[in-house]
């Protein structure tokens, strides 16, 4: 059997103005992608039949504070330029193969545009990373928090966002 | 007023239908509601007895899972993974301590990789097992439910067996397992094997032909295969709708390549499919365990005729005082909650990897190569150390895909862990599934959803 094309490739091939970078570590394949360009990308993987992402596994987030633009190699093998980072690990069934899509995300009023629309997977996901890291997400159908309550003030898995601070009880109003 | 009322023929203007107004009425079911297992809150607006409108409320076990990874070593988080489906809490700890060796590139000899392939699959047992019964007993067949969870308890018995709990097992560690098999577990395991299938076919034959159980499964929650695929569900949710999609197949890892089973696949994608996906499954587990017990390589346990037992804490006393030589040789015997890591049974479960895996107990207490090891891996600032680098890697949990995407930035604490727990998708589907059926069919639809609050909120 040969080995499959790399969807890492093709992307780039595809668009190769919105691919920041590629790279395979421990098999895995990951495409890093301008913000600009995340939506058309995630399109076309989900749709183009030699890719057939039909399915969303995860989406999550990642927060390179303590890794200032440029200054040292992120863990994820390329220089960050910037705070946050989107992650979406996406797996085609057809093709048995997956693929780890990024995206850069500014520290100032970060903000993705939202994936809802091609997998609804994305709503609750995106939910998550919103509680979670305070990403915002444009065109997301009701961007509220997941796991945390409404009251809660600050995101939690923000590296700058102490292990140890505790928040006042809340209840209903006595 | 009162007189129409009383006597309605004496208006004949009043006897016309009237067009009464109605309105949507919403209810909150949970997060106290019993059928909800505590933790989910669900506010349903009904027209009547249907539902027309769901809004699930998650969250309530959110311990931060996620960000106490952060705070600790590699091995600090075993057993944190514990806790995230405590009702097969072995898959997890496989799926955590994998992702690590993929990031560093270790490889497991072949009987720990059994081994985990075993307990994983006496988990998938018993998470199916707890499923069935617990939403058997929702409607009303609470004899399914003492029959299950006495199944249930065969195997906890072998899970205690092997690694001394019952639910807070942390058995895996990065490179292996804690402890080699114990004695005696193989005769234990086929005894088990038996009993369960016994209490399996009795169940069958409480629930398959039921009308009760059979009328209230039947075509409710059911969940298409294209928005089971479009929100990511996975797991015998999934292959209720007849998608053919299990890690263990797509994907394989540990020796599923080597061992034979079946995934079976539903058609409509209904509660009933779930529950006979499930009861196959379980069956198809355990062929999965009497055929490792078959090919379980191992061999006779090495034996050092030369080296004289000796208590541990005795020697490490002697060794204090200056009595090296009259200890060089010996063996220490260690605690009995220690047994089957000894160095015999340590390397045939362990990678050989120093920068990964504690030494045996006889060498940490023996001599300073392992000493030095052992306090290498545990002291604060040491541990294990990945290189930089990021993975993802997926296992089949009993919900369907558990993913963990762990990030290294080269120091001993992981930069950042990401658990793709399989509830939450499935969960994220109920408003789909729970409109326009009764109220009463949320309790059998989300029984099938097997929610376990300690993966979906983490």
């Amino acid at each position: 059997m040969p080995e499959p094309a790399l969807f890492s490739a093709r992307i780039q091939a595809q668009f190769p103005a919105g691919v920041l970078a590629t790279h395979q570590f421990r098999g895995d394949d990951t495409v890093v992608v301008r913000p600009e360009a995340l939506r058309e990308v995630a399109q076309f993987l989900r749709d183009d039949p030699a890719c057939a992402c039909l399915v969303l596994s995860d989406a999550t987030a990642v927060d390179y504070l303590k890794y200032p633009s440029g200054q040292e190699q992120s863990p994820s093998g390329t220089v960050p330029t910037t705070r946050f980072e989107v992650v979406y690990h996406l797996y085609s069934l057809e093709h048995n193969q997956r693929v780890r899509v990024k995206v850069p995300v500014e520290a100032a009023a970060p903000q993705v545009e939202s994936l809802t629309p091609v997998w609804p997977a994305a709503n609750w996901f995106e939910r998550e990373i919103w509680d979670m890291f305070g990403i915002r997400f444009a065109g997301h159908p009701n961007l509220k928090r997941l796991l945390m309550y409404e009251e809660f003030d600050g995101h939690p898995l923000r590296k700058d966002y102490p292990v140890t601070k505790r928040q006042p009880l809340i209840g209903p109003a006595t | 007023m009162a007189e129409t009322l009383l006597n309605p023929s004496s208006s004949p203007a009043d006897t016309a239908p009237v067009a009464y107004e109605t309105r949507d009425m919403l209810l909150n079911v949970g997060p106290q509601h019993p059928a909800m297992h505590g933790i989910i809150r669900i506010v349903v607006r009904l027209d009547g007895e249907t539902v027309k409108g769901v809004d699930v409320e998650i969250g309530y076990l959110h311990r931060g899972f996620e960000k106490m990874c952060e705070q600790g070593g590699y091995n600090h988080a075993i057993p944190y993974t514990d806790r995230l489906n405590y009702v097969s809490p072995l898959i997890n700890n496989v799926g955590y301590c994998m992702a690590i060796e993929k990031l560093m590139g270790l490889t497991v000899p072949e009987r720990g990789q059994y081994i985990r392939v075993i307990m994983s699959e006496i988990s998938r047992i018993t998470d199916h097992l707890t499923c069935i019964g617990a939403s058997a007993m929702e409607l009303g067949a609470f004899t399914v439910f003492l029959y299950m969870i006495k199944a249930r308890e065969y195997l906890w018995e072998l899970i205690e067996m092997v690694t001394g709990a019952r639910l807070t097992i942390s058995y895996c560690r990065v490179g292996g397992v804690k402890a080699d098999l114990p004695e005696g577990f193989e005769e234990r395991t086929r005894g088990a094997i038996r009993q369960v299938r016994e209490v399996l076919k009795e169940c069958d034959k409480l629930l398959t032909r039921n009308r009760i159980f059979v009328d209230r499964m039947k075509g409710i929650g059911v969940l298409s295969r294209a928005d089971a695929l479009a929100y990511s569900v996975t797991g015998p949710f999934l292959r209720s709708t007849g998608v053919n999609y299990d890690v263990r197949k797509a994907q394989p890892y540990l020796v599923y390549d080597r061992l034979q089973f079946e995934v079976p696949l539903g058609q409509h994608g209904d509660n009933l499919d779930r529950y006979f996906c499930r009861m196959e499954e379980m069956e198809q587990s355990l062929r999965i365990v009497e055929q490792c017990l078959t090919q379980l390589p191992g061999g006779p346990i090495q034996v050092d005729d030369e080296g004289r037992p000796m208590a541990a804490a005795e020697m490490v006393d002697e060794a204090k005082m200056g009595r090296i030589q009259a200890i060089a040789g010996a063996a220490p015997v260690t605690d009995p909650t220690l047994e089957g890591t000894n160095k015999s049974f340590s390397q045939r479960v362990n990678a050989p990897a120093k920068r990964a895996v504690l030494p045996p107990k006889d060498d940490t207490y023996g001599n300073i190569e392992g000493l030095m090891q052992h306090f290498k891996l545990i002291m604060y600032g040491h541990g294990i150390r990945p290189p930089k680098g990021e993975v993802y890697q997926a296992v089949e949990g009993a919900n369907g895909e558990l993913g963990f995407y762990v990030v290294s930035d080269g120091t001993d604490k992981p930069y950042r862990v990401r658990v793709r727990p399989p509830c939450l998708p499935i969960m994220a589907t109920l408003p789909i599934i729970l409109t326009d059926d009764m109220l009463a069919d949320i309790v059998p639809t989300f029984g099938s959803v097997n929610m376990i609050g300690g993966e979906l909120d983490r």
